[in-house]
């Protein structure tokens, strides 16, 4: 389903990384791992489209992406928050359910956010919240989006044991689902299985 | 719901949680109104020319004041990556979000520019005209803004590079707009200040949005 | 490294397209640029000469206006060029954008000096000629304000292009904005000349020198013909510098470079 082949990145002057080929079909994950500045972040970016590469191809069910039918499949969580601080966890999973075109009614909405323990939490202002429950915040939208592809970029950092837990759980049953991801991580992950790609 | 429209109820209920960033440029509106008069001189007939010049100066300076903040925020905590990804389209929400500035910043300075005219001693009609002009061209100024907002978004210095590079692009605007009031206090026919206004805000709102757009992702890379 | 950066896409089509292709790569562009530089410099000083030429020594004096007429034998060249360097900017600009070719967005960074420079040559025999003519540096000449907002966009396009770090976007958002600009030059042409008209005052204007005589347009012409070919000249020596400095680290430049 999800080709690359040839992928090359520079910053500035530097080769990040060149000739980067894998593939994933159903029920696959690949582990991107490489030492600081290697380009893990610079591939993740690539490979959804926010950044151009220097040379090869990205293709999502035979086509080229980046396209519109790549996004809807795709859910990117980067290093950034991307959370509204002055917005509640349930307003912000909403609204930003809303501004992907899919309406999120205010029960799975809920729901999402219990099963990321942020029980009594859903109406506090993000602000208040910790680094850790700000992150499961964000986590909470793998569950009101159906996506095929995570690309999760560092996404077990800032969690507690029982979340590092709880998100392998996720990735585990998305993978069950037939879905795929793409996770970068220092640590080894909690999630059985996976394909390897060192940077 | 519509992405267009969960942009912009979005952005409204952000500045909703945090008033004093639209209370700013609506304040700094009157105040700049309120300072001609003491630099110039109480004189109502000098007033009553310099209006619409005046009103209108300010309404765009006022603009440009909330401007750096329309995609900094969204920029900074990674909320605007996630649009770009999004399967809806970015021009569509850059247009919400373009939408929700000019309600959050335009259309408080649509409704206080005629309180604001009666400081100059315009009568009702020419308080009409003014209205309908900043209507008309203030939109035209969250469009044209957006696209100077997006191209200095994380650049060095982005505030005053902003002002270098919008304030030429709102000449038309202010030459209309502030013509339009001028012209009916001139007792002419305003019909093709305010037609030339519109046609300029139909232009803007078919190109800015995509150029806003082109801008954004070069911004992302 | 300094390859066709981007256009390995387009191998494969035509052989005259590839021929084209070929210099839109740095490396192949600057020893062209190189080769040129110098014809373009001759041309500049042939026309530069022949248009001083004329007119100093052929056109008349005016009746009206005596000697000090003679400046806009600068003045009008300069206008011109200022606003023709403001499309060709756009074009290459444009250009880079839609093939990603990384010279363009070089030549639209190196042609953006030359045209303020002329823009400001305009203002400033504009007003050196308004001082004798009208007793004043300035008046809000529908075409003088029009030459001072298009100096503007100059600098905020050059001031864009400093700002940011990266060259590649530096070339993208300054392409952005060239074309913004493009779009925006005739309605802020057509408003201001509509706003020139509305408010009565001045209404001498600079360019309609009474009774133009035909060696007049004779000499405007020629200096005309030597400022592009100056701008041409003055471009490709700054794109070449350009080229040099971001390519610094390819091993052709250090090859150039011994």
């Amino acid at each position: 389903m999800l080709k690359v082949s040839g992928l090359a990145c520079s910053r500035g002057e530097r080769r990040l990384f060149s000739d980067v080929d894998f593939s994933l079909g159903t029920g696959e994950w690949l582990h991107v791992q490489g030492a600081n500045g290697a380009g893990k972040t610079s591939l993740m970016r690539l490979l959804v489209g926010l950044s151009p590469a220097d040379a090869g191809e990205i293709r999502w069910r035979g086509e080229t992406a980046p396209s519109t039918e790549f996004r809807r499949d795709l859910i990117y969580l980067g290093h950034h928050a991307a959370v509204k601080e002055d917005l509640t966890p349930l307003e912000n999973l909403r609204l930003a359910t809303a501004l992907d075109g899919v309406t999120l009614n205010e029960r799975s909405a809920l729901a999402a956010l219990m099963r990321l323990g942020l029980r009594g939490r859903e109406n506090l202002p993000v602000r208040v919240l910790s680094a850790g429950q700000k992150r499961r915040v964000l986590l909470a939208r793998l569950l009101t989006r159906p996506a095929v592809l995570w690309v999760l970029d560092e996404a077990f950092n800032a969690l507690d044991v029982g979340a590092v837990k709880l998100l392998g759980e996720l990735i585990a049953e998305h993978l069950g689902n037939g879905g795929m991801a793409v996770l970068t991580s220092h640590q080894p992950l909690p999630v059985p299985g996976g394909k390897a790609l060192v940077l | 719901m519509n992405p267009l429209l969960a942009t912009v109820r979005r952005d409204v209920l952000l500045a909703l949680r945090r008033k004093s960033e639209v209370l700013t440029a609506v304040f700094f509106f009157v105040i700049v109104t309120s300072l001609f008069p003491l630099g110039i001189g109480p004189e109502p007939v000098l007033l009553k020319k310099i209006a619409p010049g005046i009103l209108w100066v300010a309404a765009l300076l006022a603009t440009l004041l909330g401007l750096p903040r329309l995609f900094a925020a969204d920029h900074l905590d990674g909320t605007l990556e996630q649009m770009a990804l999004s399967p809806s389209p970015l021009g569509l929400l850059v247009a919400g979000k373009i939408l929700a500035h000019w309600l959050l910043c335009g259309l408080p300075l649509v409704l206080l520019a005629p309180v604001l005219g009666l400081q100059f001693d315009l009568d009702a009609s020419a308080l009409g005209i003014l209205t309908l002009a900043l209507l008309l061209g203030t939109p035209l100024l969250s469009l044209i803004g957006a696209i100077g907002a997006a191209l200095t978004l994380g650049v060095r210095g982005g505030g005053v590079l902003l002002a270098l590079l919008v304030l030429p692009l709102y000449i038309p605007a202010l030459i209309f707009g502030a013509g339009a009031v001028e012209a009916h206090i001139a007792g002419l026919d305003v019909g093709g200040h305010l037609s030339l206004l519109a046609a300029m805000l139909v232009l803007a709102a078919f190109f800015a949005p995509w150029a806003t757009t082109a801008a954004l992702r070069v911004a992302l890379e | 490294m300094g390859n066709h950066g981007g256009l390995e896409g387009g191998i494969g089509v035509k052989q005259s397209i590839i021929h084209w292709f070929k210099y839109a790569s740095p490396q192949s562009f600057y020893p062209l640029a190189g080769r040129m530089i110098p014809w373009f410099w001759a041309a500049a000083a042939v026309f530069g000469i022949a248009g001083l030429w004329i007119s100093f020594f052929v056109a008349p004096t005016d009746a009206q206006q005596g000697e000090g007429y003679r400046i806009i034998f600068v003045h009008v060249p300069a206008s011109w060029m200022s606003m023709f360097i403001y499309l060709v900017m756009a074009f290459w600009a444009g250009l880079g954008l839609a093939l990603n070719t990384r010279v363009s967005g070089m030549m639209a960074q190196a042609l953006a000096p030359t045209g303020a420079l002329m823009a400001a040559l305009s203002l400033w025999t504009g007003a050196f000629w308004g001082k004798p003519m009208w007793g004043t540096w300035w008046v809000w000449d529908a075409r003088l304000t029009s030459e001072l907002i298009l100096f503007f966009l100059y600098l905020g396009f050059m001031a864009l292009q400093a700002a940011i770090d990266d060259p590649r976007r530096a070339d993208k958002a300054g392409a952005i904005l060239a074309l913004v600009g493009v779009v925006n030059i005739p309605i802020i042409y057509f408003s201001v000349k509509w706003w020139n008209t509305l408010h009565q005052g001045s209404t001498i204007n600079l360019n309609k020198a009474p009774s133009m005589a035909q060696t007049m347009l004779w000499g405007m012409l020629l200096m005309a013909l030597g400022f592009w070919m100056y701008s041409i000249a003055v471009a490709l020596t700054r794109v070449r510098a350009i080229i040099l400095e971001r390519e610094r680290h390819t091993e052709w430049v250090k090859h150039a470079l011994e």
